[in-house]
């Protein structure tokens, strides 16, 4: 003990003990921060943007033109930026399946590496709004559900009704549910405007009110039906069809048994 | 005599000596009513309207009917720290800290869905069967005001807890009112004591919902029932049923014990549906506030079809000397709703304008002897119905994957030319239903027993039809058409030609029908 504590009480102990500390801190910030490290060299983005290029003549061209300026039945994707490619091809909207009215959700075509080098090509054309990373998406601690509700109801509701499930527009044109889609995809929609959809730029809505929003959602997916069954939270409709099919049904059924003769 | 009786004996003698009840018990208690499922229908609203009534009051000891600003923090999370009216917030205390609360508001509401969902089958089976014939001409008008008061009744019931849905229901209201011509802009600044939303109109509509309108329900209800009891229940015809007697099971016990029994089944089912499904969410539309909509805001159902009307509007204006009239609101939310209720309610004056028939009838029509009036009803039902999915032409789009706008111009020329379809197609099916009655009549019911005559040929044997089964079937009476003359006995053309000549078609159209068998027909039948 008093060897310990004659090392203590050593003049080279605060120096010795102050380099230890910063190596201890550099070394777990590095190994911490190790994964958003993981940029791509200049060599390995160059042959990113190669596939993505490949890709994009395969599957992308005969529609969106050979230079991505589009053509008279797909719009030009200069500037659409990489967060747009992300969400279109993310969610499987993008190729689309037909020409119907809007593109649909659905199984995604291209893998996360094929969709990234896409969206890497795209973006490598010319500026535009990037893919939200993590740190971005963290709405569980930047978000507020209260203020996310009052946006959602004020910029979402007039078309993904109140409780987000979704609504009709013009034309056979919708806007599809909200519920069960990813963070960084309902992010991307914001800040991209695919279809019928606005751009919700950083000064319509702040990051943070993005993530409030975001937030507001996700409260509402996983909220327990709290009166029973919510027939499909789309209001008035589904409440008179259940009262004329079920309620009546009942009671016009026990009226029949109540008027039959005993036998 | 047991101890029992004769405690039971002495109680009911005491209220006799002072109250004269036993004569009145006696009288009424054996009062008759036919029985019938149909009869049962009103009786459906009667109980949801006594269920609205305790749910109601229960809601009232925490509901705060005010505009007032107040900052939320209860127990909803998701709304916590947010400013909205003190209606609001205590709806949200109700639903989520009042013991019970949110099954009471939930059985409130699906009560009131029931309530009007019962007073229109009501009001079909009293239409289609002719009950509303001489003497009751009054009872009608009555029910189709209790029916437009329970819309209006409805709608201020829902508009109350001043949530985003409430608030977007009150706010077409204003703009139907304001659509008025001239006055418009005025009644709807008294209404809601300035301009829209104001902080009167909550404290207004929660009088008028739970103090006026109820109390004229009450009224009215009573003298519904009271005229049913003094002119007594309409029956369907039968062997030994006539229009001077009832036939049915007295008041008690049988039909007391049923009535009884069927108030705690409604309340049953009500309940029911009020502990399993959701209904009008409130938390989920979150506060009303003028700026804000949701995708599918619609009505409750009994104000689907309106809305409908109101959809499907093309956009018509007028501009007459600086001011605006919006047709497209004025024609679909006042001037069609005044048309059809008031048609409604003088329906049997213009039947009996049609059939020029006075006299007290307490025999019920079967719908399918009467092709006309069977056809008009369905023919009105099949607008109704076109309005009604109209109104909820979104729900429906985004549901099946169909455009709003190509639901809106079926609906557009539907509502045209699917009613004069309906009605003809019905009163070929009525008629066809004749000719079968006719046939089972004279021929007998169809046995499927094959027999080979001894010369070789099949035939089917046919039963003849009970007795009872043969009366029901031709008890009915078919009027000839109006025998209306141009001129009169000297040759001199009578007064208002026209309504005459139009009295004459209708009345010869109203006419049509197959001749039901007489009893030289079925003579003749046996003969061969």
């Amino acid at each position: 003990m008093r060897k310990l504590s004659k090392l203590r009480r050593s003049a080279l102990a605060s120096p010795l003990l102050l380099v230890i500390a910063l190596f201890a801190i550099g070394t777990t910030f590095s190994v911490a921060s190790a994964t958003n490290k993981s940029e791509l060299t200049t060599d390995q983005r160059s042959a990113q943007i190669a596939e993505g290029k490949q890709i994009f003549l395969k599957g992308c061209s005969s529609c969106h033109g050979l230079n991505l300026e589009g053509g008279a039945i797909a719009p030009s994707l200069i500037g659409v930026g990489a967060a747009s490619v992300d969400f279109q091809v993310g969610t499987g909207r993008m190729p689309m399946a037909d020409m119907s009215t809007q593109a649909v959700r659905k199984k995604p075509v291209y893998n996360d590496e094929q969709t990234a080098a896409l969206a890497a090509y795209v973006a490598s054309t010319a500026p535009g709004p990037a893919i939200p990373t993590e740190s971005m998406l963290n709405y569980e601690r930047d978000g507020n559900t209260a203020e996310g509700g009052t946006l959602f109801r004020t910029n979402c509701a007039m078309c993904h009704n109140f409780a987000g499930q979704g609504g009709a527009l013009t034309q056979g044109k919708y806007a599809p549910s909200l519920m069960g889609v990813e963070p960084k995809y309902i992010y991307e929609a914001l800040i991209t405007g695919p279809q019928a959809m606005p751009v919700f730029s950083d000064k319509t809505l702040t990051p943070a009110e993005k993530l409030s929003v975001i937030k507001w959602i996700k409260g509402a997916e996983n909220e327990p039906q709290l009166g029973g069954a919510a027939l499909g939270r789309v209001g008035p409709v589904t409440e008179g069809l259940l009262v004329w099919t079920l309620g009546l049904g009942l009671l016009i059924g026990v009226a029949v048994w109540l008027a039959t003769k005993a036998r | 005599m047991t101890a029992r009786e004769r405690v039971a004996g002495t109680v009911a003698n005491y209220v006799d000596e002072r109250t004269g009840a036993a004569k009145w018990a006696k009288k009424n208690l054996t009062k008759v009513f036919p029985d019938h499922w149909s009869f049962l229908l009103g009786e459906v609203a009667l109980y949801s309207f006594i269920i609205l009534l305790l749910s109601g009051t229960f809601l009232t000891f925490w509901f705060d009917p005010s505009q007032r600003e107040v900052l939320y923090e209860g127990s909803y999370e998701p709304l916590n720290g947010l400013h909205m009216s003190a209606a609001y917030a205590s709806t949200l205390h109700i639903s989520f800290e009042v013991r019970g609360g949110l099954l009471m508001r939930q059985i409130h509401h699906w009560a009131a869905l029931i309530f009007m969902a019962a007073i229109v089958v009501h009001l079909m089976r009293v239409y289609f069967t002719g009950a509303f014939r001489k003497p009751r001409e009054f009872n009608w008008i009555i029910g189709v005001g209790l029916l437009t008061l329970g819309i209006v009744e409805g709608f201020l019931g829902y508009s109350l807890p001043d949530d985003l849905l409430s608030g977007t229901g009150i706010r077409i209201a204003e703009a139907i009112i304001q659509a008025l011509p001239v006055v418009g802009t005025y009644i709807a600044f008294f209404a809601f004591g300035g301009a829209f939303p104001g902080e009167a109109f909550i404290p207004r509509i929660f009088t008028v919902h739970v103090l006026l309108l109820p109390g004229i329900f009450l009224a009215l209800i009573t003298v519904h029932l009271m005229l049913v009891w003094y002119q007594k229940h309409t029956q369907w015809p039968g062997p030994g049923r006539t229009e001077k007697n009832v036939v049915g099971y007295p008041l008690m016990p049988a039909y007391m014990a049923k009535a009884g029994g069927f108030f705690f089944i409604v309340f049953g089912v009500t309940a029911f549906l009020g502990a399993v499904a959701s209904i009008n969410p409130i938390w989920l539309y979150g506060p009303y506030n003028p700026g804000q909509i949701s995708a599918g805001s619609q009505p409750d159902w009994y104000m689907g079809w309106l809305d409908g009307l109101v959809r499907m509007a093309p956009p018509l204006e007028l501009h007459l000397l600086g001011h605006t009239i919006p047709l497209n609101i004025l024609i679909p939310g006042l001037i069609v709703p005044g048309i059809l209720f008031t048609g409604l309610a003088l329906y049997p004056f213009i039947e009996s304008w049609i059939t020029g028939d006075k006299r007290e009838h307490h025999l019920l029509d079967r719908p399918r002897n009467v092709p006309n009036r069977t056809a008009l009803g369905v023919m009105s039902l099949t607008f109704m119905l076109v309005a009604l999915l109209n109104g909820g032409n979104d729900i429906i789009a985004t549901t099946f994957h169909l455009g709003i706008n190509q639901i809106m111009w079926f609906s557009r020329i539907a509502i045209f030319v699917l009613p004069p379809i309906a009605f003809v197609v019905t009163k070929r099916i009525c008629l066809s239903l004749q000719r079968a009655d006719r046939e089972l009549v004279l021929h007998g019911r169809e046995t499927g027993r094959l027999l080979m005559l001894p010369h070789g040929e099949f035939v089917e044997v046919h039963e003849p039809i009970s007795p009872e089964l043969a009366w029901k079937l031709t008890a009915h009476e078919q009027a000839p058409a109006l025998a209306l003359e141009d001129v009169d006995a000297r040759g001199v053309r009578r007064a208002g030609g026209l309504k005459n000549k139009l009295r004459k078609r209708i009345s010869a159209a109203n006419a049509e029908s197959i001749a039901k068998p007489t009893a030289n027909d079925l003579k003749e039948i046996e003969h061969h």
